[in-house]
């Protein structure tokens, strides 16, 4: 019987699934990169950024690392494409395309 | 060493559950299963079990409550009827499916309407498919015996499945009869701890239950629960040779009542099946060949063995106390009928359904069931298939 | 069904019919019989007519239906004999037992030609002498006990007084007058 989430994939059988689908062991989100599931993604101008940091409490995810008061580029693991920090962002700093 | 004793089904069962002492009972009251957790409180206010005793605010909230606490990994139990099995059907699904060893006592009642709070299976019928293994009994001693072996069955390793331990509401859960009642060490000794292998407050294994499964996994998933469902055949079958050996009552899938050299045969479920049995009595001493079959087991479905069974019956009436509106038979006519389909020399078969809300299955209703068997053996003509007994109707009752 | 005892009571809720037929069975359990004691519930208010049933046989009972044919019945409320068919497939070889003041004969006329014994017994002046209150279901357990005799009589009144004994641990300035009542309902029952 399969125990290792990172064993459990679309290829398993039925006789290798775990009792009831239980997972026995945890943080296994980092086995799943969901960064890529968006059609439309930011793009951020740091010439035009001003660090006002208005976009980060906006973001309902962690796209936007800050580290001593600063932002920097997104973390797209993170991103849901969802384009909130393009409309917040006051300066025009941040751009909203298609995934190409 | 047995004690007799006499008790209502109620208090048998309650009687087990304190012997068994779980620990967690999530309750919430519904006639006629409500003597059960009424009983119970009253052994945790006297502290002759140390369960946790959680008092709900549904249904639903008591089957979550046990979800959770299985999860977590105590032994979790609850009783319900009725309605209230209706409004637990979702968590139903989710405690089979998450594989969670629970106990649910059920004291059958009649869903409504109109609203109606005595005894038939449409309650249980009706959430068939949930996953639950399902045991009925025929009188308050079965109710407490199959609540014995309840646990144990579940918790089987390779079966891992919430059993429904059910008893007939009002007609077996408030009848008083006598009973054999085990003493609490040998059911203790008999039922053993639950040691689960993995669960929720075991610190040095984190578990997530329950999880979201795509179609690229449900289907796994659902062919290993109804693995699960067959493995149940084999626990059911040892977990009763275990109970014969210690304690001397005989058990299996389903009670063979004069069978032996039977033709006629009813097949019935539960407390009708003790007034069947009685009207088979009189029927072989005017030497008609009639026998019956009481299924124990419908959750799995033995199929197989009920087959078997019934290989030189020549007509066989089953008898469903629940009316599932297909518009051609009640559940266990449709079980039985697929369990028969492949037969060599197939009996002819007709379904009856009786016993609705309470309405009373005498021996003169079973004696009519075996004439018309007998009068279809004699002209080879099976007549309608599906048909009601019991209420008042401008037509003449099929003969 | 060889030596089975069926009887039928018809009370009201809250007079304690279903406890008597509990109590019965009770008593005929601790004579080593086969009991079944049930009641058939409809909608359940206080004064609502109620039906409770006992078989006591001595091998066990399977049928699990009604009883259409009792050997006996008990009326717990004289009131009853005129809404409820109290006779009803009552066994012309057994007899009823009614809880009144009045004899037999004079209730005769509401049995709707029931041709069996007819016995009476002041149920409500023996409860209410021997324990301050109405609680007729006890002076008619007795009653039932001495007509039917599917109890040994004396093995009864033993019986009851170890089962009061226990019941009223609490209590046992109760027990005395329960089985007061016992004695003069078997005593004072009549045909």
């Amino acid at each position: 019987m399969s125990k290792k989430a990172s064993e459990i994939n679309e290829n398993i059988l039925w006789q290798d699934m775990t009792t009831g689908c239980e997972i026995y062991e945890g943080g296994t989100s980092r086995l799943t990169k969901t960064g890529e599931w968006r059609s439309k993604i930011p793009v951020w101008d740091p010439s035009k950024c001003k660090q006002c940091l208005l976009c980060t409490p906006f973001c309902p995810d962690s796209a936007i690392p800050v580290n001593k008061g600063q932002r920097s580029d997104f973390d797209f693991d993170y991103c849901k494409g969802c384009g909130i920090c393009y409309k917040v962002c006051p300066f025009g700093a941040i751009d909203w395309k298609e995934v190409m | 060493m047995s004690i007799r004793d006499r008790l209502s089904g109620n208090e048998a069962i309650a009687t087990a559950m304190r012997q068994i002492n779980p620990d967690v009972f999530a309750m919430f009251p519904i006639t006629p299963s409500t003597e059960i957790p009424q009983y119970f409180a009253q052994y945790v206010a006297d502290g002759r079990v140390d369960t946790e005793f959680v008092c709900v605010e549904s249904e639903h909230s008591s089957m979550s409550a046990c979800v959770g606490a299985e999860a977590a990994g105590a032994r979790a139990i609850t009783a319900t009827s009725s309605a209230g099995l209706a409004f637990m059907s979702e968590m139903l699904f989710v405690a089979a499916s998450a594989r969670l060893p629970i106990v649910l006592a059920v004291a059958c009642r009649a869903l409504t309407g109109p609203i109606n709070i005595n005894h038939d299976y449409s309650d249980s019928m009706a959430v068939r498919d949930s996953g639950f293994i399902q045991i009925y009994a025929e009188n308050n001693q079965e109710a407490y015996d199959n609540y014995l072996q309840a646990h144990r069955i579940g918790e089987t390793a390779d079966v891992r499945l919430p059993v429904m331990i059910c008893e007939d509401g009002f007609i077996t859960s408030h009848a008083l009869e006598n009973i054999e009642l085990e003493t609490d060490q040998d059911v203790k000794d008999f039922v053993g701890e639950y040691t689960p292998e993995n669960y929720l407050l075991k610190a040095e294994n984190p578990l997530a239950v329950g999880p979201y499964g795509v179609s690229g996994y449900y289907m796994e998933a659902r062919v290993a629960q109804a693995e699960a469902m067959k493995n149940a055949k084999r626990a059911i079958l040892d977990v009763a040779a275990d109970f014969e050996k210690k304690f001397g009552r005989k058990y299996g899938f389903f009670e063979e009542y004069k069978m032996e050299d039977a033709e006629l045969v009813m097949i019935l479920m539960g407390s009708s099946a003790g007034t069947g049995k009685a009207a088979v009595d009189e029927l072989r001493e005017q030497g008609i060949k009639a026998g019956l079959i009481k299924v124990r087991v419908f959750r799995p479905f033995p199929g197989e063995e009920l087959a078997e069974a019934l290989k030189n019956a020549k007509a066989v009436a089953v008898m469903d106390k629940s009316e599932g509106f297909s518009a051609c038979g009640g559940p266990l006519f449709a079980d039985t009928a697929g369990a028969c389909i492949n037969m060599e020399n197939r009996p002819k078969m007709i379904d009856i359904v009786y016993g609705l809300g309470g309405r009373d299955f005498t021996m003169d209703q079973a004696k009519r069931v075996y004439a018309r068997l007998a009068k279809i053996v004699e002209t080879g003509e099976v007549g309608p298939v599906y048909t009601h007994m019991g209420q008042r109707d401008k037509r003449k009752e099929v003969q | 069904m060889k030596n089975i005892t069926e009887i039928r009571w018809h009370g009201r809720g809250g007079q304690g019919a279903k406890t008597a037929s509990l109590l019965l069975a009770d008593a005929a359990f601790m004579a080593g019989k086969y009991v079944q004691s049930f009641p058939e519930y409809g909608p359940e208010r206080s004064g609502a007519p109620i039906t409770a049933y006992n078989r006591i046989s001595d091998e066990r009972c399977t049928v699990h239906s009604n009883i259409y044919n009792p050997d006996y019945v008990v009326v717990v409320d004289e009131t009853l004999l005129e809404s409820v068919d109290v006779t009803a497939g009552l066994n012309p070889e057994g007899a009823i037992i009614i809880n009144s003041a009045k004899n037999a004969s004079e209730l005769k006329p509401l049995l709707k030609g029931y041709t069996g014994k007819v016995f009476t017994v002041d149920a409500g002046s023996i409860s209410r002498k021997n324990l301050g209150a109405y609680f007729p279901n006890t002076p008619m357990l007795a009653a039932i006990v001495a007509v039917s005799k599917c109890v040994e009589p004396e093995t009864f009144m033993k019986d009851m007084e170890e089962s009061y004994k226990h019941k009223f641990a609490s209590k046992p300035y109760v027990v005395q007058g329960n089985l007061d009542c016992l004695s003069q309902a078997m005593k004072e029952v009549k045909e």
